[in-house]
């Protein structure tokens, strides 16, 4: 329990921590939402200093810090200049798309890393290992954005999948069954980007644990015992491989996160990403701040996940607390 | 059936009966050209039922690769292993598997051949849930007895490998082998690890359990005091062959054998540490 605390008094301090740095570097960014209105000769200049000072802008630095924070506790995460509009009503909802689709892509892509990883370290240097290697690296070349292209032209050409949003016109008015259907439709493109971009890294990380446990007399002597060779490799090997990979699992939703806003971008897929992209162009300050700081969240949300795992699957971490 | 191998002696029916056995290691070097490492090279031996072999020789001399493929962990390239009128080099991965449960390796560092997730209580336990026939109550209670036979005490049923004495690790390595009642126990340098005094507390217990459970053992060292102790009969060997095969008095004292007479000359206290009756 005590583990716990410590875990999640570990994510609030760091999330305090990004938030100053993303508020400090984002003030110290040359121009801001209302540079543009100036230069405009149909607003007056009044208007603008106006604005400036309705929206607190014109406030020394820590004032305008403790302002926002304020707002987050409250729920609203600052105003958006562009949409005229609290930030999270805004954020909330994307960021729900954005989570739809990095959960599933990450899930999937463990799902098929494990055994391929598994595979490829049991069959060590041989013809598996050697094909699984060989396409991991293949892929591992290619960036993302290229895999994102090529793949909707696939969809373009083929016509199988619909190449871009959430979903069909006229997704209220269908079933259950078919709302699910629309949906899994819209979702496959950017999911597959998502897993192909992040696989070679996680197939690669699993066979190097597992390969290392493989070796460890106490395998052997499990195989003496006469266990059979799929419990050996997937109840033993891998559990004894797991803590690096667990590590990684918190990383890899992080990674997947950050990676997905370029893959949104392309796919135009109604999450943060496309959202963010704007905002920044804008110059939206206070919109710009709640998507990092919600990115800052996952990615901690990711590795707290991560920790308290670990915990549950490894006693010899409950034993060194207990010694402390 | 299959053709019974002619037993030597005539005395006893071997428990394990080894004929010319071959292990050849393939490798790449760094040129790519393709090495051959000859591991055992016509490996020959018996060992009786509730008797003691000890095999010795220097490192590299193929003893733990032997274990290996004894245990079914190793697939021998050539030669036989007869076990129960089965020859086990020839069966299949699957068949292997379950002869595995007879033959029993206990290695030489016992912290990294038990699992460092698990509890005492639970290392011992694993055997059983793999075989599936016993309740959990069953279980437990046939954990306790292990632990008991093998004395450790109830206050070290919870701890986790890494908080045991190399002792305690070893002892308990030693009941999880029990727990899956194996003909023979193969000892791959098993005491090596262990310092003087819980050597010798060590190879004490393994009598109790041959004298109380008429266990076979081979054991594999290359301590000559330990060998003479424990064995009654003596393999020693040298670059994949045994060079000298005989009862252990006999090698010790009247070998003609040069490398049996090098490893005895390598072990100055032997005379002294050797048990009484084997002094003339």
């Amino acid at each position: 329990m005590r583990y716990v605390l410590r875990r999640t008094a570990h994510v609030l301090f760091l999330l305090i921590g990004v938030s100053i740095l993303a508020f400090l570097f984002s003030t110290l960014a040359p121009g801001n939402y209302f540079d543009e209105m100036r230069l405009n000769p149909q607003i007056a200049p009044e208007t603008v200093v106006a604005l400036r000072s309705q929206y607190g802008l014109d406030r020394p630095l820590p004032w305008r810090y403790a302002s926002w924070l304020n707002s987050v506790v409250r729920g609203q995460m600052g105003f958006s200049f562009a949409y005229n509009s609290a930030v999270a009503p805004l954020l909330l909802p994307r960021a729900g798309n954005t989570l739809l689709l990095t959960i599933t892509a990450t899930l999937l892509a463990w799902g098929i890393a494990l055994p391929l990883g598994v595979c490829s370290a049991e069959q060590l240097g041989r013809v598996p290992d050697r094909l699984i290697s060989w396409a991991t690296a293949a892929l591992l070349v290619i960036p993302d954005l290229a895999l994102a292209l090529g793949l909707l032209v696939l969809a373009v050409k083929t016509g199988w999948f619909p190449a871009g949003g959430l979903a069909s016109v006229g997704f209220e008015s269908l079933s259950l069954i078919h709302k699910i259907r629309d949906l899994a439709l819209h979702m496959t493109l950017p999911v597959v980007a998502l897993v192909l971009s992040v696989l070679p890294l996680l197939v690669r990380h699993v066979r190097a644990a597992v390969a290392d446990v493989l070796d460890a007399p106490f395998i052997l002597a499990a195989r003496g015992h006469g266990i059979p060779r799929r419990t050996l490799l997937y109840r033993y090997a891998l559990r004894a491989a797991a803590n690096p990979l667990i590590s990684l699992f918190g990383f890899s939703l992080g990674v997947l996160l950050s990676g997905s806003l370029l893959i949104e971008v392309v796919m135009s897929w109604p999450g943060l990403g496309p959202l963010l992209l704007e905002a920044i162009l804008a110059r939206d300050l206070y919109l710009v701040l709640g998507g990092v700081l919600l990115s800052g969240l996952f990615l901690a949300g990711g590795n707290f996940l991560a920790d308290i795992l670990l915990y549950w699957v490894d006693p010899r971490i409950r034993t060194e607390g207990h010694a402390q | 059936m299959n053709p019974e191998p002619s037993t030597n002696d005539g005395c006893m029916q071997p428990l394990i009966q080894v004929e010319n056995l071959v292990k050849r290691y393939a490798k790449r070097s760094l040129s790519g050209q393709r090495e051959e490492k000859l591991a055992l090279d016509g490996v020959t031996f018996s060992v009786s039922p509730g008797t003691t072999l000890a095999v010795v020789g220097e490192s590299g001399s193929g003893k733990s690769t032997l274990a290996l493929c004894l245990a079914c962990l190793e697939r021998a390239t050539s030669g036989s292993i007869w076990l129960n009128g089965e020859n086990i080099v020839q069966l299949s991965e699957e068949e292997r598997r379950k002869v595995r449960p007879q033959i029993q390796l206990i290695f030489q560092d016992p912290a990294s051949s038990l699992n460092p997730r698990w509890n005492a209580l639970e290392i011992v336990t694993e055997p059983f849930v793999l075989q599936g026939k016993w309740k959990r109550e069953e279980m437990v209670q046939r954990a306790h007895s292990l632990l008991e036979q093998v004395s450790l005490s109830p206050e070290f049923y919870t701890r986790l490998p890494l908080e045991l004495s190399g002792g305690q690790r070893q002892r308990l390595a030693i009941a999880r082998a029990l727990a899956l009642e194996p003909k023979l126990l193969i000892l791959d340098e098993a005491l090596s690890a262990l310092d003087c005094s819980v050597q010798g507390q060590i190879g004490n217990l393994l009598l109790e359990l041959q004298s109380s459970l008429g266990m076979t053992y081979i054991f594999i060292t290359h301590n000559l005091a330990m060998a003479a102790h424990l064995a009654d009969t003596v393999a020693v060997m040298n670059r994949g062959r045994i060079v000298d095969l005989g009862p252990s008095e006999t090698v010790w004292k009247h070998s003609e054998c040069h490398t049996t007479r090098q490893l005895l000359a390598a072990t100055p206290g032997l005379k002294r540490s050797l048990p009484t009756g084997l002094e003339r």
